[in-house]
């Protein structure tokens, strides 16, 4: 079966020459929910960016299903990869969470009553029906989240790249959030802080510092090797054993 | 659209004007104040007529007169402006109560203070009925730029959130005893200001990042909202209409 998304060498520098990614190779399987975990400034936001071609990179491809990363591609792959950002309110700029959620599929050219079919199932599946004429300056931070995530399952994505979705959520919103990721049908990228969170959703985890893949494994596994999660600056809640948790029944 | 939460200027209620769509009140609010605007200023007889008009609009929208005239006080440093006029103008000069004032300069007064009310007026009655987003849509249908109606949708979206910034940068400069009650002590201020300034362009980075990644091209997409009937611009003709007769007529007569 093809991969849901391929990364090869991908390497990125900012304008200011800082290297944010160097020589990143990635194969995610379809269906797979996969953790990316890393320290701060690791490159794991930057290679989130490049994953729909929102930044171009210096050097590498980019593979989204059976379809390579180009100019004349690039609507295709934002449709197929759909990004989450980190702060809800960066994704959320229309005046009314309905508008907000049109916003992709309009792009896909989607019109009328069809429009308004996406918009209401992208809601429906994120349990926000009724936040739909709202302003997102006025929604709780959980229903900003799932909000923000609807706008991205109105475009009928083949995966979601989300960039730390738990952050800045109470216990709550948090546990909504991970039943969210869990009844979603579809490839996922987790960035995350949150590590009992990556033991919860996701089999696999790849960790990143330095703008490079330093370890890839079974969720499980890795974070029980508290040497490796030491050395990137990673580290379990106090009190947390994954040893007596299995991340799937 | 939208209801739940509302702009400050908005008031909520359901009435005629209210359900109106917002590119018909848009446009015959401009006509009937430009309607008013040409209107010469020794007409006082349109200017009660102009009166009347918003008052019958007030009521058709459901408004409180004591909600106008508090927000009617924007316009108090055009009227300060205006009351000076009759002082130092120069002209025929006539004696109210004793005192000497110009002729012209009171009608220019006169002028400035009619033209300014009923101008505030419409807005305010236009603002209290439509709300944010409605306006913005209307200026499009009405072919404002994209680009403006872009940028003021963005600036009405991030309003908020960067006054909430400026709030909390502030309470953390008073959290380490920063209290400022003279001008020399306002460069933490300006240096606050500096770094929003950044902060803003950085967040509109990664909106605009957001846009890419959701398959923006460079112009709104349609997102098919329902547009004026012919009985919304019928309805909404009224007023410029009346408007636009009495600013002929006085025109005519003087």
């Amino acid at each position: 079966m093809t991969p849901a998304l391929r990364v090869s060498d991908l390497s990125y520098s900012y304008p200011d020459g800082y290297a944010a990614l160097s020589g990143v190779d990635l194969k995610i399987e379809t269906g797979q929910r996969v953790a990316l975990l890393g320290p701060n400034g690791a490159g794991k936001t930057t290679l989130a960016l490049q994953l729909n071609g929102v930044k171009e990179p210096d050097s590498g491809t980019v593979t989204g299903g059976n379809l390579a990363l180009a100019e004349a591609t690039i609507g295709e792959i934002r449709r197929r990869v759909g990004l989450v950002f980190q702060d809800a309110n960066d994704q959320l700029f229309m005046p009314t969470v309905g508008e907000d959620v049109a916003f992709g599929p309009a792009n896909l050219d989607l019109k009328g009553d069809e429009l308004h079919a996406r918009v209401a199932e992208a809601l429906l599946a994120v349990g926000a029906t009724e936040l739909e004429h709202r302003a997102p300056h006025h929604l709780s931070g959980g229903e900003r989240r799932r909000v923000a995530i609807a706008g991205v399952l109105a475009m009928r994505p083949d995966m979601l790249v989300l960039d730390e979705p738990s952050s800045g959520l109470d216990p709550a919103g948090r546990r909504e959030l991970i039943s969210l990721l869990q009844g979603l049908p579809i490839t996922q990228i987790v960035i995350t802080h949150d590590l009992p969170l990556a033991l919860e959703l996701c089999d696999r985890t790849i960790i990143m510092d330095a703008g490079q893949l330093v370890a890839e494994g079974l969720t499980a596994e890795i974070l029980q090797d508290s040497e490796l999660l030491h050395q990137h600056r990673l580290e379990l809640p106090f009190g947390f054993d994954p040893s007596v948790i299995h991340s799937k029944p | 659209m939208g209801t739940g939460h509302a702009h400050a200027l908005f008031l909520h209620e359901h009435s005629k004007i209210h359900y109106l769509a917002p590119e018909a009140k848009l446009a015959a609010g401009f006509l009937f104040v430009v309607a008013a605007a040409i209107t010469p200023r020794e007409a006082v007889w349109a200017f009660l007529l102009y009166l009347a008009a918003l008052i019958a609009l007030i009521r058709i929208a459901k408004l409180r007169f004591s909600f106008l005239a508090a927000r009617l006080t924007v316009i108090i440093p055009f009227i300060l402006f205006a009351v000076f006029l009759p002082f130092v103008s120069s002209g025929e000069r006539i004696e109210v109560l004793g005192i000497g004032i110009s002729l012209e300069g009171a009608w220019a007064a006169w002028n400035v203070f009619a033209k300014a009310s009923i101008g505030a007026s419409v807005s305010i009655v236009l603002a209290a009925t439509t709300e944010l987003p409605d306006l913005i849509r209307g200026m499009e249908r009405l072919r404002v730029p994209a680009v403006m109606t872009a940028i003021a949708g963005f600036m009405i979206r991030y309003l908020e959130l960067i006054a909430d910034e400026l709030g909390r940068m502030r309470v953390a400069m008073t959290a380490r005893g920063y209290d400022p009650r003279w001008i020399w002590q306002a460069k933490p201020i300006a240096a606050s200001a500096g770094a929003m300034f950044i902060r803003s362009y950085e967040r509109g980075e990664r909106v605009y990042d957001a846009m890419l990644s959701r398959g923006y091209q460079g112009s709104m997409p349609d997102l098919g909202h329902k547009r004026a009937s012919h009985s919304d611009w019928r309805t909404a003709i009224t007023l410029p209409l009346l408007g636009i007769i009495i600013s002929v007529v006085a025109l005519r007569i003087s």
